[in-house]
């Protein structure tokens, strides 16, 4: 049996197996005076003879499916007398095999192979036998034997949630165990890179411009790799965007929690989160075509140098992207700011805005700088608007007006296209990842820090 | 209970037994009946004496609506100075309506709307030229639940001063804090740590750094929304003293839930009743010799 047609069959079981645990527990309960006889709600009984059903037979087949074919292959590999030494070699060998075990004949065929493809599709064969086999007998056998175990003393309940408390850690830890796999392959790929770039270099180097050459005698053939000046790029263009969104996110925030009436507020609040769902990609060419000529033509009509890519278009409009990120966070936390705190500072004879400014704003200051703080993580990472609009060039300036690029265009220019994985070019990207990463962790943890701060002072 | 006896007046002994079948025996039950009131009596007009001869803050013909439905109906009130009038009623008789209305707290609720003549020393409170905001720095306000700003104690009580720029210098404003925590009965236990949160204190010490904060900008009114409800009977009796202390400088309408707080504390007492004022008189009077059907049934226990 194919694996898809023997997972269908086995949801079918499983679904089965639901319903005579069910209603088994219902005929036990009518014997007994009713539900309130059993230990459990009969749905638990179906759902304990389910998982009996299930759970295992799901492993078996998920191991199965993951292992299969490293024992197939060393079971193949085992019989040929002449293998080749390398891995390589033997990699083109066991294609090979799997070639003329499919049908598609490459080369010429020697007797060994002929066998072992032979050998090769016997084990297939035999293994999706063996596999059919054993799921449904797991299945089932453990099924009946969960069936025979419904009884109105068994605690299916209490069994029924140790397990799904099982399955709600592993969820929990494949959140982490992907986050800990990330940082680990970054990690070990940027320790390569620093193999052939000094980290002092790329740390505090000024000069970036991550050519290699092919050929030894080629013009420019070392690459230089100091990433100040697109760290330097990274913070001007975050700068700027933080500039544009903390402001008008917090005011119209306050505006939106203090002052509009319910009318305003009900139209005003998705129109302003509207911005949040405008794909990255669009803002990206706004900034290019429409804004970045516009700062542009205005640099120049006051008789300044503008160049056609900036890192003030890419800043203003990653400012605009931002703005529902602080709006929509800071709006939430003043109105959760209790009431009675209003009325405290109203009946003291505060006006509208020394309310909010001294006493509102301060109350929920720990939540708008989390938000804030969130969107300075969203506005390093920003790739697209910044790729469109702030150019490619490593400039190491203190001038809006110029095009900068960012550590997150370089990353996507540095691997783009056919690389090859070893040489410093490529791996550079890994380190500029891991830069990033630790500086966004850094940034987290002030966050929480000052949250916390403030928490203590103010609750 | 609260059901129960109010429906009594109507409700026959069979629906008694089966509202009670388990705790109640028949005896008990006609007890009950005979002690429970008839609170459908329909109040014409106030009785007793609203009015007084130097009245601080005095209501004529006040209505108050929340959208179309009335809340107050028709009140006419003198509150004197140098008096603490005590308002009581059963909950949702507009008791804090009528409170926050005085200082126009009322405004901050959408669909809230007064009508009627309210002056405090004379001048109207709701005329088209009054500005809310020295009104309610002369009527301060003192909240049901202890709601001290998320700031240092010392700031609390400087917050009033500071925004209405009645301390000039550093030296005035200690003083000023010093002053009002003192005549909160808070300043011997807080004066080593004026620094600290505010919200760090004790229910009963947060509420007497409330009083505090209202009194810091000297209001010549202090309106109180059953300022003793959150606390203990010790944090209770400390606010009561201070309530008597400071009716000595300031005129104080005090709304609460208990009737012997009432009694302790006020010169006058107002009943209210759905919405409408049944009779106001001397406390003494009020307590001891109620003129109103309503008034005595309420005072006795028999319903709210």
């Amino acid at each position: 049996m194919q694996t898809p047609t023997l997972f269908a069959l086995l949801l079918l079981l499983i679904l089965v197996a639901y319903g005579t645990g069910f209603s088994r527990a219902l005929g036990a309960a009518r014997s007994r005076g009713g539900i309130r006889s059993l230990a459990s709600l009969p749905s638990y009984y179906g759902v304990h003879t389910a998982l009996w059903c299930g759970l295992p037979a799901l492993i078996i087949l998920g191991l199965w499916l993951v292992f299969d074919d490293a024992i197939i292959r060393t079971l193949v590999m085992g019989g040929i007398v002449d293998k080749p030494e390398s891995l390589s070699g033997q990699n083109l060998l066991y294609a090979q095999i799997q070639n003329m075990a499919s049908g598609n004949l490459v080369g010429e065929a020697t007797p060994q192979l002929t066998a072992a493809a032979e050998h090769l599709n016997s084990l297939r064969h035999g293994g999706q036998w063996l596999q059919t086999a054993l799921i449904l007998i797991l299945s089932v056998g453990l099924g009946a034997y969960a069936l025979l175990k419904v009884s109105p003393e068994m605690r299916a309940r209490e069994k029924v949630e140790k397990v799904l408390r099982a399955i709600l850690l592993m969820c929990a830890c494949a959140a982490i165990f992907t986050t800990v796999g990330i940082l680990m392959s970054v990690l070990f790929e940027s320790v390569r890179f620093f193999q052939a770039v000094p980290v002092t270099e790329f740390l505090f180097g000024l000069h970036w411009s991550p050519q290699m050459a092919l050929r030894a005698d080629q013009v420019g053939s070392s690459g230089a790799f100091g990433a100040v000046p697109l760290f330097t790029g990274t913070l001007m263009v975050s700068a700027i965007a933080m500039l544009v969104a903390v402001p008008v996110g917090l005011m119209s925030a306050i505006y939106l929690a203090e002052y509009a009436g319910n009318r305003v507020r009900a139209f005003a609040k998705p129109l302003i989160e509207i911005l949040a769902g405008v794909p990255t990609v669009v803002y990206g060419f706004f900034a290019a075509l429409t804004v970045a000529p516009f700062v542009r033509e205005l640099a120049q009509s006051v008789g300044l140098e503008a160049s056609s890519e900036s890192a003030l278009a890419a800043g203003l409009v990653m400012g605009v992207m931002i703005i529902p990120f602080v709006s929509s966070l800071s709006d939430d936390v003043i109105n959760a700011v209790p009431q009675s705190l209003r009325d405290g500072a109203l009946g003291l004879g505060s006006t509208k805005s020394e309310t909010v400014r001294k006493v509102v704003i301060p109350a929920a200051l720990p939540g708008i700088v989390g938000g804030v703080l969130l969107a300075v993580s969203r506005a390093i990472g920003e790739t697209m608007i910044v790729v469109m609009a702030a150019g490619l060039a490593a400039n190491l300036t203190a001038n809006p007006l110029e095009s900068v690029t960012t550590v997150t265009v370089q990353i996507v220019t540095l691997l783009v296209g056919d690389q090859e994985f070893d040489s410093p070019k490529t791996l550079a990207a890994f380190a500029l990842g891991l830069m990033l990463f630790i500086s966004t962790l850094i940034l987290n943890f002030i966050a929480l820090h000052v949250v916390k701060k403030y928490r203590e002072q103010y609750d | 209970m609260t059901t129960m006896t109010l429906n009594a007046g109507e409700a026959g002994p069979a629906e008694d037994q089966t509202a009670n079948p388990a705790s109640e025996s028949a005896v008990e039950q006609s007890a009950v009946k005979a002690r429970a009131a008839n609170t459908n009596i329909e109040v014409t007009g106030t009785v007793g004496s609203p009015f007084c001869d130097d009245a601080k803050l005095s209501m004529r013909n006040v209505n108050v609506f929340y959208g179309e439905a009335q809340a107050i109906h028709d009140v006419s009130l003198d509150i004197g100075r140098n008096q603490v009038v005590a308002m009581i009623g059963p909950s949702g008789c507009g008791k804090s309506t009528f409170l926050r209305s005085l200082n126009r707290m009322n405004d901050t609720i959408e669909g809230c709307r007064v009508e009627g003549e309210l002056t405090l020393d004379g001048e109207a409170i709701y005329g088209p030229k009054v500005d809310v905001v020295p009104l309610r720095a002369r009527v301060g306000m003192v909240f049901q639940k202890p709601n001290p700003f998320p700031k240092s104690i010392y700031d609390n009580v400087a917050y009033g001063p500071k925004i209405h720029g009645i301390a000039s210098r550093r030296a005035e404003l200690d003083e000023i804090v010093e002053n009002s925590l003192r005549r909160a009965g808070l300043w011997n236990e807080v004066k080593d740590r004026l620094d600290k949160p505010g919200t760090g204190l004790s229910g009963g010490q947060q509420q007497r750094l409330c009083i505090a904060r209202a009194i810091a900008v000297s209001p010549e009114v202090i309106l109180m929304d059953e300022p003793c409800s959150a606390l203990d009977p010790i944090a209770t009796a400390r606010i009561e003293e201070l309530i008597d202390e400071l009716r000595q400088n300031y005129t104080i309408a005090i709304v609460t839930h208990s009737m012997q707080q009432a009694a302790r504390v006020s010169q006058r007492t107002a009943y209210f009743h759905l919405g409408k004022l049944v009779e106001v008189n001397d406390t003494e009077t009020v307590f001891t010799n109620p003129e109103h059907e309503l008034t005595e049934a309420y005072i006795t226990g028999r319903f709210g």
